[in-house]
């Protein structure tokens, strides 16, 4: 039997701010081809473990793996030229130009202009913002935006998707559409998904890991974790009295 | 349909083929019309126009607040001045007012860029750069301060600098005629290959990182490096500004280097735009031409007390500290300080604002209109 093939490993990573162990002694792994959430309470240290994992932030101890290469330290646009994109939790683009121009800066990079042309019109159409491409994005939606930010990081073709709550601030049908689209990524892509929505969870359902003050308190199943005591103590049992 | 022609792509080419017109006709008529001593005038606008250009581009699309564009400006003059005593013929000079100014743009970029400096702490040292190399040059004054056969002059400057040559043909020098015209093509260059560079891959990369430098980062770009290309040629065109104007005067000083010369680039590019191109080349002439007017005209307290009386006048230049009213700077202050109260945007981006709300407003109108005439008849 052949193992699924390890696409990125932390070891014992740790980040200090002063006092503070934002992240600490995490191992972490995910296989090619996976989905996975992470979830936990607000300062879980999951947006900082985010950073870590793209050259944001320089570990103070531990380190990043990604198809077994160190990449602890690189800068964040030689992890991206490795193949990882974010979606960072305030969508991060490109506010002065239009809709059309932020893809096709995502696409042009390392690929001829014909290919990165035709590529800005098929996202644009995926992400369904044709309507709107010419627009400059500052005038958009929050959740045109957090689309567009998605559809920018798919322009990058990275063989990695770090999703940082990318329902967040959606309605109701958006997050549908948003959890189909992340479904349909993960035909091709590896996925790690931030998110605090427990319904939107279960709609991509995909194994879960929770952290909690910077560690791992579990990693298991959707429909485990919700009965699992101390998560429910850490967690979700705040969400479900709430 | 002519609405549509005017937005998006179409106002570019509008845009482009204005300019381009424009500037072949004024390369064309001004020798035509004007004597000598004014097109000598027109020639330093022009020169002065490709140094606010290369502002433009760092600053305007680059987003990197260079306070210091003078010192690239200055490098260019001495350069060319202090290679030319030496070598005497125009080609190495030319090409060394552009490359070292460029060199040392890449230098001082690669320590600020690398070094993760940005926003307002850019326009300090790049102030601050310059205001050394005004110093250091302006204690140059000795007859030991010399290199090669070139005399540094300290704060008297450099005089009687060799004007340029046709490549290749030392003895037929540049007259003033022909420094018009090699003035206005190098700007008409400048500023088209400006245009070029800005729809190009790296041109489109560079605006995205001036938009929104982490974002860039994840893409993949290392904006380190394009901040210090753009940083470098902005440099070079500065230099290239410098040579020329070396050459107008056949003089050049360490007040080139100064903070005159340094807040009146940035000003250029605030009051025509930040952003367009051809906003500073409009910000440049117009200020150029109104200080030489107000160095002409006689504003004094005399004049002033024709108009609002004598009492007014006491009282308002007594408040200003200045007796004559024409001071240069105080009025660059004050216009510099209503277009940043007023007109934050410049005048190019807010004319064209304008123009734009005025071709939509009257696109639906005109609509109406002719549907009422149609519905009457």
């Amino acid at each position: 039997m052949t193992q699924p093939a390890v696409l990125l490993e932390t070891i014992d990573l740790g980040m200090r701010f002063g006092g503070v162990e934002a992240v600490s002694g995490v191992n972490f792994r995910l296989t090619e081809g996976e989905l996975r959430c992470l979830i936990g309470p607000n300062g879980a240290g999951k947006s900082t473990f985010f950073k870590l994992l793209t050259g944001q932030l320089l570990p103070t101890s531990g380190k990043v793996l990604y198809r077994g290469r160190d990449i602890s330290g690189a800068e964040t646009h030689e992890v991206a030229r490795l193949g990882i994109g974010i979606k960072t939790q305030v969508p991060s683009v490109f506010d002065g130009l239009s809709a059309r121009e932020n893809i096709w800066i995502a696409a042009s990079r390392g690929r001829p202009t014909r290919r990165a042309n035709e590529m800005v019109d098929e996202i644009l159409s995926r992400i369904a913002m044709t309507g709107v491409a010419d627009r400059p994005v500052g005038q958009l939606a929050h959740g045109q935006r957090q689309w567009l930010e998605l559809g920018i990081v798919l322009a990058a073709e990275p063989e990695l998707i770090l999703l940082d709550e990318p329902a967040a601030g959606m309605t109701h049908e958006e997050v549908v559409r948003t959890a189909e689209l992340i479904r349909e990524i993960n035909r091709t892509r590896s996925l790690i998904v931030v998110e605090h929505d427990m319904q939107f969870i279960r709609m991509i359902a995909s194994k879960v890991t929770v952290l909690d003050r910077g560690r791992v308190l579990v990693e298991d199943s959707m429909e485990n974790i919700l009965r699992h005591p101390t998560v429910r103590d850490v967690y979700l049992g705040k969400r479900v009295a709430a | 349909m002519k609405g549509r022609l005017l937005n998006g792509g179409g106002w570019n080419v509008v845009g482009l083929v204005l300019v381009g017109v424009i500037g072949l006709g004024a390369m064309i008529g001004l020798p035509m019309w004007l004597e000598l001593a004014s097109l000598l005038d027109i020639t330093v606008y022009l020169i002065l126009a490709i140094l606010a250009l290369s502002l433009a581009l760092v600053w305007g699309y680059g987003g990197i607040l260079c306070f210091g564009q003078s010192a690239f400006f200055g490098l260019g003059a001495y350069a060319y001045a202090i290679a030319m005593f030496n070598i005497g013929e125009s080609t190495i000079p030319f090409i060394l007012s552009i490359v070292l100014p460029a060199v040392f743009a890449a230098l001082l970029g690669y320590f600020m860029f690398y070094g993760r400096i940005s926003d307002v702490y850019l326009g300090v040292i790049t102030l601050t750069v310059t205001l050394i190399l005004f110093n250091a040059v302006n204690s140059t004054a000795g007859p030991e301060y010399h290199i090669g056969e070139a005399r540094l002059g300290g704060f008297n400057g450099i005089p009687s600098i060799p004007p340029l040559n046709w490549p290749g043909f030392s003895g037929s020098p540049l007259d003033l005629n022909d420094l018009f015209y090699v003035s206005i093509a190098l700007l008409l260059a400048v500023y088209f290959g400006l245009r070029w560079l800005l729809v190009s891959r790296f041109g489109r990369v560079m605006v995205a990182i001036r938009e929104n430098e982490k974002r860039a980062g994840f893409l993949g770009y290392d904006a380190r490096l394009y901040k210090l290309a753009t940083f470098t040629l902005g440099g070079a065109l500065a230099g290239l500004a410098g040579c020329l104007f070396a050459n107008w005067g056949a003089f050049v000083s360490p007040t080139i280097f100064g903070l005159g010369q340094s807040a009146q680039i940035i000003i250029w590019v605030i009051v025509g735009g930040r952003g367009t191109l051809i906003g500073p080349v409009v910000g440049c002439i117009a200020i150029q031409w109104l200080t030489a007017w107000l160095g002409t005209a006689q504003f004094t307290k005399a004049s002033l007390a024709q108009v609002v009386g004598p009492r007014v006048a006491d009282a308002l230049t007594s408040v200003l500290g200045f007796a004559d009213l024409s001071n240069t700077n105080l009025v660059l202050g004050a216009i510099l300080l209503a277009f940043v109260l007023l007109v934050p945007k410049g005048m190019v981006p807010t004319l064209l604002d304008l123009a734009r709300a005025v071709v939509n407003r009257r696109r639906p109108a005109a609509d109406l209109v002719s549907d009422k005439a149609e519905g009457a008849t």
